[in-house]
């Protein structure tokens, strides 16, 4: 029978390890809560409350109580209390001016019906019963039973209808969700555009790191620590500063375009545009994104012992066979790293391709800025940013996976 | 990357054409920034080479971009350069405001950025921290989330930064941080703090441990072996950290675009608005100026991280 | 030591500064345009009250007064807007009311009221000039250059890009000219799904060939870099870079669009007395006409159409400049606010979708 073990001051020895250990485990932790804390408060909470916000918009209810109350309790057809209703909030809004607030939040559901409230609103003050006459002098819209069907759907005030816009998707009077009008199908392709550009610039950085990655890799370090800084100081430049080169480099009076037709490779007339469109991404952005390739390449190739490769020539493998079967696999590791780590950043690229992508490279970044800023449809610019956050994240636990993101090094 | 003395005439010829291959990707690396320096000095306002410049021609060539930095948004520009004229460059002309700016709230998101960020990578660290993995994931999470989103979710949150609270919230909310300097300095820090952890923790994983354990046995408390031993250290690594971070603050532009305002210009804000409408050479002047700050930087951190392999006895092969 | 104490120094002018006068701040649309707000405007009112006027620069002012107002974050005081979104941030609630009662009179004794141009002064803003959409081109390209507003759209006989604001705005109005459409009946077309079709089909032939600028310095630069060969713009954009800075740059009248642009104060601005008297300053008739000095707009005051002389280089007549010249208007339009106030939000999300569409 073994006698349990004890420390100098009589504890048991276990109880005593285990004490230690959870001193030692919160100590850790307590070192970062603060980080923690602050990382939550400024940075996870602000985007689950625009989360949130994808799936909520008031515009309609907060300023149409009346009629808001009205379809909470009766579900059929507007009756003579609905009109009233109408009537009453379209008086008051004119009166706070709301009329437009709720006017857009209708007419994200049914194009052109903004108006209609605006316009209505003007004329509200007058109203008096029968109410349904007196709107319908004011404007024979308010009779259209898909305004009815729209205006119950805003007048709950969460709603994934934003997701469904942000997937082209609406829905109509009845409620049943249909694809929206092919000429304004717009997110599902810009999605997929986005994924597309981004895989190519992932392709491209691949091809172009690759064989630096090696060369650096297998040269005295001396060299290569020299060419490193041919590596990290694009990397440690300015975004906005690449950027801009790119633009002075590539425009149609351009450096680039200017010395082809200084060494008689294009004429005058046959200058390349090779800026304000899809081109003019791909280029900056594979700039600004190959560091991130060849760093993680590197690290890999470093650790590659040249012994394997004169093993297999000895053996007898060509030199294409030794590279296919023999140094490849071993730096899948590295493609994998820099592959998923470019791609994920450039899937959320904005400031290039704001800059250099014209109309037809533009990324879904660019649309989402373009909703919080131009058009205000605040919910929509939520509800993409929410789908484009998930698959990010799902990339990152992919990368997390594959990877480890404690693997991620900088330079 | 000597050739074996058995490769074949085929592979000494592909060995050249790697060679060659690989040069021009190093020059596509660095044209776009050797090209802006020359051209900011152009005495055109062309963005392409005279044939002046090309010769050589002192006259091809001019400072009159960088004094456009100095005076652009000066009250009055054509005095005499004397102390009222500089104290009049320094206080209204637009890219000296913003680069005022600049270090203001690149250095103080540094500061928070490190602070927070060094002290949560040596807990990190240890082995006993609980819930690593996720945690490190959470932390590392400003630095692969789209900077739009952020910046969209900023938006929200700082009109009302008491909404968070809920019904606890004070009533009507609690003012607001967008168009704040200390709202930017927030979101930078945050944008900043997975740099410092990275590379304070890649310093901290080749750190010894035997070496606070030797200090303990020896008598020191926790607080003098992490003071003495362990800072000393991990220094270098720290030190990169904050050059990250400030780098990080220094070259952002969608944030402070969202939620700041004109009175946060930045100079990566100014650069956002001039490119749009007109890259004059003023902003290649620019431009030319950022370079040798990442060249500065770099160099520091190069050197910072010999140092540190020296002090950890890692020795370059 | 020495950053810590360059910093403290920095911190403590900015401060300084900040209490030193009191800063209107006014938002507008940049360039060449905000020069002559500046000259005719901020520095005469900055001098006569004492206080510093700061100038913001963005594409549309009208769209970053919601979201300003919507997340209480206004930080500009004034701003200058174009009619239909006045007129929409008005009904949205977005916007301070005007007191007319304190625009000046004309020097005449003529009431602010009747000295306006008809519609000039809103419930909730005050014009001060009158602009148009044109387009232009670079003579050294096209020598027998366009003359019409069909040959913007006629990739055949003259080739070479184009550029055009990014937005549904003036575009529809253009191509429907540039169709054959006359003036007067544009707006009534588009009021009608078929014209808007109409509309777009005609930007389709030129959609391929086509950059889309969004703010009003882009357009004038675009053709200088060789970028594009013919641009849509507002005129005195291109007027600043062809007088001001030599560039061969030909303004094409012909299907021009014209309109006021107005000055409104946002909802909660940080200064809004101060704002109207700013509003009251600039609108004056002295003033208006000072700032067709600066750039080829026409005044929103009749009393200042006289006074309206030369250009700031003292030689060149500005009259052959402005939208509202005779010559100018034989074939133009002018835009119309009750359209864009309802249809804005619609016809912009149709071309968007458009622009994105392959």
């Amino acid at each position: 029978m073994a006698e349990i073990l004890t420390t100098a001051d009589g504890r048991p020895l276990k109880a005593a390890l285990q004490a230690a250990q959870a001193r030692a485990k919160r100590r850790a932790f307590w070192l970062v809560a603060p980080l923690l804390l602050f990382v939550l408060l400024t940075f996870v909470a602000p985007i689950g409350q625009m989360l949130v916000r994808s799936a909520h918009n008031d515009g309609f209810s907060a300023h149409m109580p009346r009629l808001t109350a009205w379809f909470a309790a009766n579900p059929g057809a507007a009756d003579d209390a609905a009109w009233e209703a109408l009537a009453l909030d379209l008086q008051d809004s004119a009166v706070a001016k709301t009329s437009g607030i709720v006017g857009t939040r209708v007419n994200y559901e049914l194009s052109g019906t903004r108006s209609l409230f605006t316009s209505t609103a003007r004329k509200a003050k007058d109203f008096a019963p029968p109410y349904r006459e007196a709107l319908l002098k004011a404007d024979k819209d308010w009779d259209d039973p898909a305004l009815w069907g729209v205006m119950r759907q805003v007048s709950q005030a969460y709603s994934g209808n934003f997701f469904l816009a942000a997937a082209d998707l609406a829905r109509d009077a009845d409620g049943t969700i249909v694809q929206v009008p092919e000429d304004r199908r717009v997110y599902v392709n810009l999605f997929v555009k986005t994924f597309v550009l981004a895989g190519v610039i992932t392709l491209t950085c691949l091809i172009l790191a690759y064989p630096v990655a090696h060369l650096l890799a297998t040269l005295p370090m001396r060299w290569s620590n020299l060419l490193m800084i041919l590596v990290l100081l694009p990397f440690w430049t300015s975004l906005l500063v690449r950027t801009t080169s790119w633009m002075v480099l590539l425009q149609q009076q351009g450096v680039i375009n200017n010395m082809m037709v200084a060494a008689g490779i294009i004429g005058e007339d046959g200058r390349i545009a090779m800026m304000y469109n899809q081109t003019g991404t791909i280029i900056a952005m594979t700039h600004i994104l190959l560091p991130f390739m060849i760093l993680p390449l590197y690290s890999v190739m470093k650790t590659i012992p040249p012994s394997y490769a004169r093993a297999a020539r000895s053996l007898g493998a060509t030199s294409w066979t030794t590279f296919r079967r023999i140094y490849l696999p071993q730096t899948l590791p590295g493609i994998g790293a820099g592959s998923l780590l470019v791609f994920i950043l450039a899937v959320g690229y904005y400031i290039t391709p704001a800059l250099v992508g014209g109309a037809s490279g533009q990324l879904i970044s660019n649309l989402i800025a373009f909703h919080m800023q131009d058009s205000l449809n605040w919910s929509l610019a939520a509800a993409l940013a929410a789908i484009l956050l998930a698959l990010v994240l799902v990339l990152y636990w992919l990368y997390d996976r594959l990877i480890g993101i404690d693997n991620l090094k900088l330079g | 990357m000597a050739l074996p003395i058995y490769a074949s005439p085929l592979e000494r010829l592909w060995h050249r054409t790697r060679i060659a291959i690989c040069v021009v990707i190093f020059l596509f690396l660095m044209a776009p920034i050797l090209i802006v320096i020359p051209l900011s000095f152009n005495v055109e306002p062309y963005f392409t080479f005279t044939a002046k410049m090309l010769a050589l021609d002192p006259d091809g060539y001019s400072l009159r971009w960088y004094d456009q930095l100095l005076t652009l948004g000066m009250q009055a520009p054509e005095g005499e350069r004397d102390s009222a004229w500089w104290a009049d460059a320094w206080a209204n002309a637009q890219w000296v405001k913003a680069a005022q700016n600049s270090v203001i709230i690149g250095f103080w998101s540094t500061i928070l950025a490190t602070l927070l960020g060094t002290l949560a990578a040596l807990g990190l660290s240890r082995p006993e921290m609980p819930g690593r993995k996720l945690i490190t994931a959470i932390l590392l999470s400003p630095m692969i989330v789209p900077v739009i989103i952020t910046a969209t979710g900023l938006f929200f949150f700082y009109s009302n930064p008491c909404s968070i609270l809920g019904p606890l919230g004070p009533e009507g909310g609690c003012g607001r941080l967008t168009s704040t300097y200390i709202g930017v300095i927030l979101a930078h820090a945050t944008l900043g703090i997975p740099f410092v952890i990275i590379t304070v923790t890649a310093t901290l994983s080749s750190f010894d441990r035997s070496l606070t354990r030797a200090a303990a046995s020896l008598g020191a408390s926790p607080v003098r072996t992490f003071f003495k031993v362990q800072l000393p250290l991990i220094t270098p690594g720290v030190v990169s950290g904050a050059l990250f971070a400030f780098v990080t603050s220094f070259d952002e532009v969608v944030v402070v675009l969202f939620i700041g305002s004109h009175e946060q210009q930045t100079i990566p804000r100014q650069m956002w608005n001039g490119i749009r409408e007109q890259i004059s050479p003023s902003i290649l002047a620019v431009a030319t100026i950022l370079v040798i700050v990442s060249i500065a930087m770099l160099t520091v951190v190069e050197l910072l991280r010999r140092r540190s392999e020296r002090l950890r006895g890692v020795t370059p092969q | 030591m020495k950053l810590k104490t360059a910093l403290l120094a920095t911190a403590l002018t900015s401060a300084a500064f900040a209490a030193q006068a009191q800063t209107l701040t006014v938002m507008s649309w940049g360039g060449a345009y905000e020069t002559s707000q500046v000259e005719a405007y901020n520095k005469p009112f900055a001098a006569a009250k004492g206080l510093t006027v700061n100038m913001v620069a963005v594409d549309n002012p009208a769209t970053p007064i919601k979201a300003m107002v919507e997340a209480k974050n206004v930080t500009v005081d004034v701003a200058d807007v174009e009619y239909a979104d006045a007129i929409r941030l008005c009904d949205e609630g977005l916007l301070e009311p005007i007191d007319a009662s304190k625009l000046p009179a004309a020097p005449d004794g003529m009431s602010a009221a009747d000295d306006f141009l008809p519609g000039a002064v809103t419930e909730c803003a005050v014009a001060s000039i009158v602009f148009a959409t044109v387009f232009a081109y670079d003579t050294t390209k096209f020598p027998n250059g366009p003359t019409t507003m069909a040959d913007f759209f006629d990739l055949t006989k003259f080739p070479g890009k184009r550029a055009m604001r990014k937005g549904a705005k003036a575009n529809l109005e253009m191509a429907l000219m540039a169709d054959g459409v006359p003036a007067s009946e544009v707006y009534a077309m588009l009021e009608t799904d078929a014209g808007v079709d109409r509309a777009f089909k005609m930007l389709d032939k030129i959609k391929k060939d086509t950059i889309w600028w969004e703010a009003g310095a882009q357009p004038p630069q675009l053709l200088a870099d060789g970028e594009v060969a013919m641009t849509t713009a507002y005129n005195g954009r291109i007027f600043a870079a062809a007088v001001a800075e030599g560039k061969p740059f030909q303004t094409v009248w012909d299907g021009q669009v014209y309109e006021y642009d107005l000055f409104v104060i946002p909802k909660g601005a940080p200064n809004k007395d101060l704002a109207m008297e700013y509003i009251a300053f600039a609108t004056d008739t002295q003033r208006l006409a000072d700032q067709a000095k600066w750039i080829a707009y026409g005044p929103a005051r009749k009393s200042s159409g006289a006074l309206v002389g030369k250009y700031n280089d003292g030689k060149t007549d500005m009259a052959p400049y402005m939208p509202t010249s005779a010559a100018n208007l034989t074939n133009a339009l002018a835009s119309s606010y009750d359209f864009w106030v309802d249809r804005d939000s619609e016809l912009n999300e149709k071309f968007n979708a458009w622009l994105v569409a392959n």
